[in-house]
């Protein structure tokens, strides 16, 4: 019968079926990071159990850590205690840590994909929504909670119900400035925040094939921004060769019985989705979020709506809590934080295409600028190509990786009250810091807004 | 864990949709290593002010609504994974939490520390409300046995649905992981017809 690629990837992890519909699903890599395992090891300790197989499992600091002076012992008492609990717990139970200070540490869902850890058709799971990233690759990966980070160190399984399976096919050409962030603030913006709860959602189509690796984990990152479990990519050539001679990939003959085995992962043709939806390219601008969910966004020359739908009381909630008025247009309005960086946007190709958009040119006098990289490879990288002279002279702050301002777990929060183009993927009341006002934008919307102190069209300016 | 048959209690009512666990517990006050103690910080930034001093129109500081269920708008618990939203709830002293819609992962953290999301249709969820606006005191019954919820004083009733295996966790008091533990046979004889295929 014909299947989906996720049909395919679960099916081949089914360990046991429980009555009444639920399964119990093998899971191939688990990562882990400070803030949502501490209580699973508690777990694990107050049952008497230890770890499975500890070497499915990798762990890296990222949430919490401050972005300068890592080398420094981490100045916040309950942030240094959550990071030093991590490496006890790590070194107890037998479990790889790219902790501070390691050339390899980095935000969990940059450091998966460039050490070659995330493969197609593997399954993965971490204890942080964005795991939907890792999809990118042709392989089902998804965010769990900690009761279930603890199953998985238990057990290497959950047990699990499959979820409905939902196409997102995007064909054609983008325009020039449209980026994949767009592409997929573009999509929830029609779904909204909730239109695919209770789906995986694979993404097909002549314009996601087009996106190099990091543009489809921008799109794949942002699924759960829409409700889904998860998103994935079928695997392609850009696939493999963006995998091929990273750390942790199959090398010789090993590489070529894995890749002759990722080339059947696809979705069949007449493979059945429970749902399909079909974007154009062509109809796709640069966008901008103006309310407190991401499916709250327009392009970037449009009109607020004038009212909520059914939805009154949220709606007008949110606009108030943005400083922004019902049918009121953003173009023009002047902001006083940039932020490039989190698990959506702060991989190399975001921050060369930033760098190449701000050569000779300099940040506005009115706005602070924070360059965070996804990793410490991307931080080397960037320091190798000179990307870090370019950000300088242009007044941007480029430091080291972590989540940063992405949730405002450590010292970057973005002051009460001030706006903040963000090319993260939350733009809840508060995410950047109490009363924060998030705008999600592309990397070069933010750009743009960074060198003329306001919210403009990036393709005046290319 | 523990058991859950029937809660009948008041209930607090907060309509707002798209609730995320941002707001149900922010970022900043998941440094904690142990469970305990999210209630104090369960909608922080809505409950008290920049000040630190109690917002007098949020619901949870308006000692008229109290009670182990809390009846909220749709799409309930979207955003981050963080099973400290439930945490947090359950400290606080809640036992169910209704909406017409819930966030996966937040229904999923919900069930693995006894908290029971109740999906409700929107008709009813308007039904529940409205009651409780025209009387705080109202008081809701939510059997899980007969997978039931009713407004007791009007007997206006509604089925909700749940996984029949998770149900029987809850109502024993079982978690997940004492399930997977028992399978350890049937993990190891998967792992090696996964080494056998490759
Ligand atoms: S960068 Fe932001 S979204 Fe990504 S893992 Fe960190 S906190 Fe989560």
């Amino acid at each position: 019968m014909a299947k989906t690629l996720f049909d395919k990837i679960w099916n081949a992890h089914v360990v046991t079926s429980v009555k009444g519909g639920m399964e119990v699903l093998y899971i191939d890599r688990h990562l882990i990071h400070e803030v949502t395992s501490p209580q699973a090891f508690a777990g694990l300790t107050a049952r008497g159990i230890g770890v499975l197989r500890p070497k499915q499992t990798l762990a890296t600091a990222d949430h919490n850590v401050p972005t300068v002076n890592q080398h420094l012992p981490i100045a916040e008492p309950l942030s240094r205690f959550q990071v030093d609990k991590l490496s006890e717990n790590c070194a107890r139970f037998g479990i790889t840590l790219y902790g501070l200070g390691h050339p390899r540490q980095g935000i969990v869902h940059v450091i998966g994909p460039e050490l070659g850890i995330t493969q197609p058709g593997l399954t993965m799971v971490c204890g942080d929504s964005h795991t939907s990233t890792h999809g990118a690759f042709g392989c089902i990966a998804f965010g769990i909670g900690t009761s279930q980070v603890e199953q998985v160190l238990a057990s290497q399984c959950l047990l699990l119900s499959r979820p409905k399976r939902m196409r997102i096919t995007v064909d054609g050409l983008l325009g020039k400035g449209v980026l994949a962030k767009d592409i997929i603030l573009h999509i929830i913006s029609r779904l909204s925040a909730a239109g695919g709860t209770g789906y995986f959602v694979e993404y097909a189509g002549s314009a996601i094939r087009a996106l190099s690796m990091e543009g489809r984990m921008t799109v794949c990152n942002m699924s759960i921004e829409m409700g889904a479990r998860g998103g994935l990519i079928a695997p392609d050539e850009t696939t493999f060769a963006y995998l091929r001679d990273r750390p942790f990939a199959p090398t010789g003959e090993g590489w070529v019985r894995a890749e002759a085995g990722w080339r059947n992962l696809f979705s069949d043709d007449d493979a059945h989705f429970d749902r399909e939806l079909h974007f154009r390219a062509e109809d796709i601008e640069p966008m901008l979020t103006y309310g407190t969910n991401p499916g709250m966004a327009m392009a970037v020359g449009g009109q607020i709506p004038a009212d909520g739908g059914d939805n009154p009381a949220s709606f007008d909630k949110s606009l108030h809590y943005m400083g922004l008025q019902p049918g009121e247009r953003m173009l023009g309005k002047a902001i006083q934080w940039v932020f490039i960086g989190s698990c959506t946007n702060s991989r190399i190709e975001d921050l060369r295409l930033v760098a190449e958009f701000v050569r000779g040119r300099h940040k506005a006098e009115t706005v602070r600028v924070l360059v965070v990289p996804g990793s410490k490879q991307v931080e080397a990288e960037a320091r190798a190509e000179g990307l870090d002279k370019i950000f300088a002279a242009a007044g941007f702050e480029f430091r080291e990786p972590g989540c940063s301002a992405c949730l405002g777990m450590n010292e970057d929060k973005i002051p009460s009250g001030e706006y903040c183009v963000s090319t993260s993927n939350r733009n809840f009341e508060g995410r950047q810091g109490p009363g924060a006002r998030t705008i999600l934008a592309s990397p070069l919307t933010a750009a743009a807004a960074a060198v003329t102190g306001r919210l403009v069209d990036v393709r005046n300016l290319l | 864990m523990k058991k859950f048959t029937t809660v009948t209690s008041t209930a607090v009512p907060l309509p707002n949709e798209d609730i995320d666990t941002d707001q149900i517990i922010p970022a900043r006050f998941l440094k904690a290593t142990t469970r305990e103690g999210f209630g104090e910080n369960l909608f922080r930034d809505w409950r008290y002010g920049a000040d630190g001093r109690p917002q007098p129109d949020f619901v949870l500081n308006n000692s008229l609504y109290r009670g182990e269920i809390l009846v909220a708008g749709r799409n309930f618990g979207c955003g981050s994974s963080r099973e400290h939203a439930a945490w947090a709830l359950a400290d606080f002293g809640f036992r169910v939490v209704v909406s017409s819609f819930f966030a996966d992962i937040f229904a999923a953290n919900a069930l693995n520390v006894g908290l029971l999301p109740v999906k409700v249709s929107d008709p009813f969820l308007q039904q529940l409300l409205a009651a409780i606006a025209a009387d705080p005191g109202t008081a809701i019954t939510v059997d899980l046995k007969g997978e039931r919820i009713a407004i007791d004083a009007t007997g206006e009733s509604e089925q909700f649905a749940i996984d029949p295996y998770k149900k029987l966790c809850l109502l024993n008091g079982y978690d997940d992981i004492d399930y997977l533990l028992n399978l350890k046979g049937e993990i190891e004889a998967f792992e090696a017809r996964m080494a056998g295929r490759q």
